[in-house]
């Protein structure tokens, strides 16, 4: 029974991936829905974090991957040869496992991507500082830093650091939010805090989201996503895979037999 | 069944020194006297240094005249003149040139080695970085005389090609490489999530390297070129061949000049051990000696406090 008809935000169509001669990836096929929460699970080394950062070509700067397959986004085959990695990363933000705000102040950060697409366009100053506050607004992390915006953002709490980068995302106005276990290195207070935000941005945004643990993925995803080595096992609705996975790979791993 | 319960050990089984023990401690004793020499060396020599010039610095030491008068004239029978005026005039426009030389070169040399070469290109060009450094001065001071100097000649219509210009540019050549290897790594130093986190919000590479990786990086550069003045402070025989080594406050780039280094290198051996002109000569080593040690002591906590960070 169709509910509704969705549309797709990120397509994948037999995507292979080779690190060197180790092949990472092996034909997988995902259709990312539009304006949910998709989450990843899967054991280390199942490819999940490979297949995020090869959605926004951050893959690439190693320099030793191959890869063979399209992915489109909105209808765009980002791996085609005309295609601009700056547009391409303009439309999908990333946050990474650790934090990594720019050794440089809080408010350069959350204008730096702004900044940086926005060339030749003149900003007032009123105009920077609204963009720079509902950045800061929309993660809650305004009324902490409101009094020191030229403090180096390194400075601040990891949870605060991990804000930090999703806030400095929301100016360039990504359509997508890629996440690779933006709460490993947080404390229980400061994954609820992210995955409260998560909520808050769905809809608008489109997230995909790897994580380790499975309880988040349950909590704070209406789609989930099963790995094994390398090899998309079950999509479906967050729901239905941990309560009634179909196959018994899935089975084991949310019963924590491996993994 | 009978066990027979096994013998406690006695105290001296605790205390059996074998060989190894010996070897052990004898090892320990020989790192640290080669740990500590290094220190000791140095003191004494900067005590050398001190005493030898002290004779000077108690008795007929003006201030005013030492760093103030442009006349260097030891060799006066009648009223020798020791003003360094005119040496520190030279040594400085000649770093100052090498300096304006060096840091574009070496900047350069380190950006594309650190953020553009890969495999074997940057392994290579790095190899050839470490062997320019190593290149003896004396024969860069033979490039400044059989090539520079000709060439200077030939360009700009000057008399005399030994001058300002001939040995800024041949020390600023001389500094690059040590720069540039200081400088490779302070960019190295550099996170890579920086760079990842830059290009993942859509940077190119010049804005990944100019917004992010450079200001990142500042405080090592600024290390690599204070090490690089250091190393223009204290060089001899290259400056030695190429300044023309006349006493001169330059007023252009073609104006022969004397440096510090030189004129202690030229002139110790032909003075009179003891003598008012030989303690000068040694008067110059401590003010070389606490400029440089100033230098490479900032650079050197500059680049320390990075790798801190």
């Amino acid at each position: 029974m169709i509910m509704e008809q969705n549309n797709y935000a990120i397509c994948t169509q037999n995507l292979n991936l080779w690190y060197g001669s180790f092949q990472a990836l092996f034909d997988v096929n995902l259709n990312i829905k539009e304006g949910l929460i998709t989450s990843m699970i899967g054991p280390s080394g199942c490819g999940k974090s490979t297949y995020l950062r090869s959605v926004n070509r951050i893959n690439e700067r190693l320099g030793y991957v191959r890869i063979d397959g399209s992915v489109h986004v909105f209808g765009h085959n980002i791996y085609d040869p005309a295609v601009e990695l700056v547009q391409v990363r303009k439309k999908i933000g990333m946050v990474f496992q650790r934090p990594n705000p720019l050794p440089i102040s809080i408010r350069d950060n959350v204008l730096f991507g702004h900044r940086i697409h926005n060339k030749g366009q003149k900003f007032s100053k009123p105009e920077m500082e609204e963009i720079l506050e509902d950045a800061l607004r929309q993660v809650l992390l305004w009324d902490k830093v409101k009094d020191h915006l030229d403090k180096k953002a390194t400075e601040l709490s990891l949870e605060e650091q991990q804000k930090l980068c999703i806030a400095r995302l929301l100016p360039v106005r990504p359509k997508i939010l890629l996440m690779d276990e933006p709460c490993s290195a947080l404390d229980p207070k400061g994954t609820a805090a992210v995955e409260e935000l998560l909520w808050d941005l769905h809809g608008e945004y489109t997230v995909l989201i790897v994580t380790h643990n499975m309880s988040q993925a349950r909590r704070a995803s209406e789609e989930c996503i099963f790995m094994l080595h390398g090899k998309v096992m079950e999509h479906n609705a967050t729901e239905d895979l941990f309560v009634t996975p179909k196959m018994k790979e899935t089975a084991d791993y949310i019963e924590g037999r491996y993994g | 069944m009978e066990r027979t319960s096994p013998a406690q050990p006695t105290a001296a089984e605790f205390d059996r020194r074998n060989l190894d023990w010996y070897i052990d401690k004898l090892v320990q004793i020989l790192v640290f006297i080669g740990g500590i020499s290094a220190i000791v060396f140095i003191i004494g020599i900067f005590a050398f240094v001190t005493i030898e010039g002290a004779g000077f610095l108690l008795d007929d030491f003006s201030f005013k005249e030492f760093f103030l008068s442009p006349f260097w004239e030891p060799s006066d029978e009648d009223a020798p003149e020791y003003g360094i005026l005119a040496l520190v005039a030279g040594t400085a426009s000649v770093t100052g040139l090498a300096m304006i030389v060096a840091i574009p070169f070496s900047l350069g040399a380190a950006i594309f080695i650190g953020e553009f070469a890969t495999g074997r290109t940057r392994e290579s060009l790095k190899v050839l970085v470490e062997l320019l450094a190593a290149i003896p001065s004396v024969v860069w001071g033979f490039i400044g005389l059989t090539i520079m100097n000709p060439l200077i000649i030939d360009l700009f219509d000057v008399p005399v090609g030994l001058n300002v210009l001939n040995a800024g540019v041949i020390l600023g050549l001389m500094a690059a490489p040590i720069m540039t290897s200081i400088a490779e790594d302070a960019l190295k130093a550099v996170p890579d999530r920086y760079r990842e986190a830059a290009e993942a919000l859509g940077a190119t590479q010049w804005e990944v390297i100019f917004k992010t990786v450079l200001p990142a990086a500042k405080n090592g550069l600024l290390g690599a070129v204070l090490l690089g003045v250091g190393r223009g402070f204290g060089e001899t025989m290259a400056v030695l061949m190429a300044t023309g080594h006349s006493v001169n406050i330059p007023d252009s780039l073609f104006d022969p000049v004397r440096a510090l280094t030189a004129t202690i290198a030229a002139e110790l051996g032909e003075t009179a051990v003891g003598s008012d002109h030989y303690q000068v000569l040694f008067t110059i080593g401590i003010f070389l000696f606490l400029v440089t040690f100033v230098i490479n002591l900032t650079a050197d906590l500059i680049v320390r406090g990075i790798r801190d960070q």
